[in-house]
């Protein structure tokens, strides 16, 4: 296999000639080395961000990656792709619109198409209490600089003609706002074009390395226990989502988080119909079209703990139930794969990143269902939180420490669908 | 979908129920006297187990009455159903 090189046009030309079978590996898979100046507890893309940023924007490069399967196949590769950053907070809207800054320019900084798609994220409104929420969310989100407008019902219908607009239906659609710049992304491209990146400046991807526990002597980190020996580090940094609480207990420490199954499904692939991503919070769905044709919808979580994949059929019941009711021409559509992801809720629905009791670890989890659109900020931020000691300031108030001061960041309408 | 043995009305399916999340969480008894630390764990802080959970359960389009259940949260099985103010599994309160 050859070096990690450059992809353009030319490389694919040069590849054509010799019919493909010279692609360098896009990682490399090396054997750990008996210790690092920072280790990386889970191979998803807030992992793999992490990494790509320390190296980049900070330049520690002795650094591994520990993934107990391979990269990406945790919620990352199972969410639904949704990229949007029309939080009502400030503290929210700053950390996604960072992220959504950073997706903008994310295929050119990683050499990688993430074929994102702003194509714009309708909220529909069903009745008074919703238009007045989604009014004030509107002129919160442009209060902070960022695209958010109130659409009028003519051009809800221009922009989706098959979308149910009768007033005689159930849940008629009275009005709805949009993020223009939000959309979608291809969310394996993420994983890889972020692995890539970071190995090709030196960090070490270790799959199929389960950490089983941590060395602690007296209150600071001294490496983790895998599946494939010791590995020493000053500092280590778990992002590992749904198991967050599992690695906290091994740690010797309790969070906030509760783990619950969210699930997803597409349907088989149909020509192009619907070019924008929709959701609404009082019919409880939010979907849009892949670029292979594919729906892939989602709605909330099932309402029990687990780590099981997978959750309860009611779920999708109810999802598919309104999905029929807003597009009445997808209800013939079959659905193909169906899967659920264990998400990571804390109680005021936004993420936990800092330090934690012990000296030297440091996580971020509590993404819930919303942490595709956020693996670049996150990365960004997480990775100055390593590499200074000291939170980065978007950072800063989501530390664990809130839950004892008082100063949590409610976001739970945010996803225009509940938690 | 769960099958829930409700002790009042037998096993009934899961969309009968509504999961009042982790069991045997007491609210401090010297609430003036506690640090922020105290508060934050009672009200915030979870056991969230890969394992046996004991957690509330209301049959809410039942009898509506809550009752506790143990199940493991891997394999979804439910391992005991027991009234509130039981001890769980293992003794503990």
């Amino acid at each position: 296999m050859k070096n990690n090189k450059r992809y353009s046009i030319f490389s694919l030309a040069r590849n054509a000639r010799k019919y493909h079978e010279n692609w360098a590996e896009a990682w490399r898979s090396p054997e750990p080395k008996p210790s690092y100046d920072a280790i990386i507890v889970g191979g998803g893309g807030h992992g793999l961000a992490t990494a790509y940023y320390l190296a980049k924007e900070h330049g520690l490069t002795n650094v591994a990656v520990v993934e107990k399967g391979p990269i990406g196949l945790g919620n990352t590769g199972r969410n639904t792709t949704v990229i949007r950053s029309n939080y009502l907070w400030d503290e929210s809207a700053a950390i996604y619109e960072l992220s959504l800054k950073l997706y903008e320019g994310l295929s050119q900084d990683l050499n990688f198409n993430i074929m994102l798609s702003q194509r714009g994220l309708i909220s529909l409104a069903h009745n008074q209490h919703d238009m007045r929420e989604i009014q004030r969310r509107v002129n919160a989100i442009h209060l902070n600089g960022i695209d958010s407008e109130m659409l009028s019902l003519a051009e809800v219908r221009e922009l989706v003609p098959i979308l149910n607009m009768s007033p005689n239906s159930r849940y008629p659609v009275v009005g709805a706002s949009i993020q223009r710049r939000a959309g979608i992304a291809r969310h394996d491209a993420v994983t890889w074009g972020y692995a890539r990146g970071a190995d090709a400046r030196g960090v070490d991807i270790l799959q199929h390395t389960e950490v089983t526990g941590f060395r602690i002597q007296s209150g600071r980190v001294e490496g983790v226990e895998t599946s494939r020996g010791f590995i020493a580090a000053p500092k280590v940094a778990v992002a590992v989502a749904g198991h967050s609480s599992v690695l906290a207990e091994m740690a010797g420490f309790r969070m906030p988080i509760q783990s619950h199954p969210l699930q997803a499904l597409v349907s088989e692939p149909l020509k192009p119909i619907f070019n924008t991503v929709l959701m609404s919070s009082t019919v409880h769905v939010y979907l849009s079209q892949s670029d292979r044709g594919e729906l892939v919808m989602g709605a909330g979580i099932d309402g029990y703990n687990s780590y099981a994949q997978r959750g309860s059929p009611m779920i999708l019941e109810d999802m598919l139930a309104a999905a029929v009711e807003l597009l009445p021409v997808f209800s013939r559509v079959k659905m193909m794969r169906q899967w659920g992801g264990i998400v990571d809720v804390c109680p005021d629905a936004s993420p936990i990143i800092g330090k934690t009791p012990v000296s030297g670890l440091y996580f971020n989890c509590g993404w819930g269902t919303g942490g595709f659109k956020a693996i670049p900020g996150s990365g960004f931020v997480f990775a100055h939180t390593i590499a200074k000691g000291e939170p980065h300031e978007i950072a800063a108030p989501f530390s664990l420490d809130r839950f004892t001061t008082g100063a949590l960041i409610d976001e739970h309408g945010a996803a225009g669908v509940a938690h | 979908m769960l099958q829930i043995a409700c002790p009042h009305c037998g096993p009934r399916d899961e969309n009968e129920f509504s999961c009042g999340g982790e069991a045997h969480i007491a609210r401090p008894t010297q609430p003036d006297t506690i640090s922020d630390a105290e508060w934050a764990d009672y009200l915030f802080m979870r056991t969230n187990p890969k394992g046996v959970l004991a957690e509330r359960w209301c049959h809410i389009v039942g009898c509506r009455r809550w009752f506790n259940v143990e199940r493991d949260t891997v394999t979804h099985a439910i391992l005991r159903v027991y009234a509130m103010g039981e001890p769980r599994g293992d003794g503990s309160a």
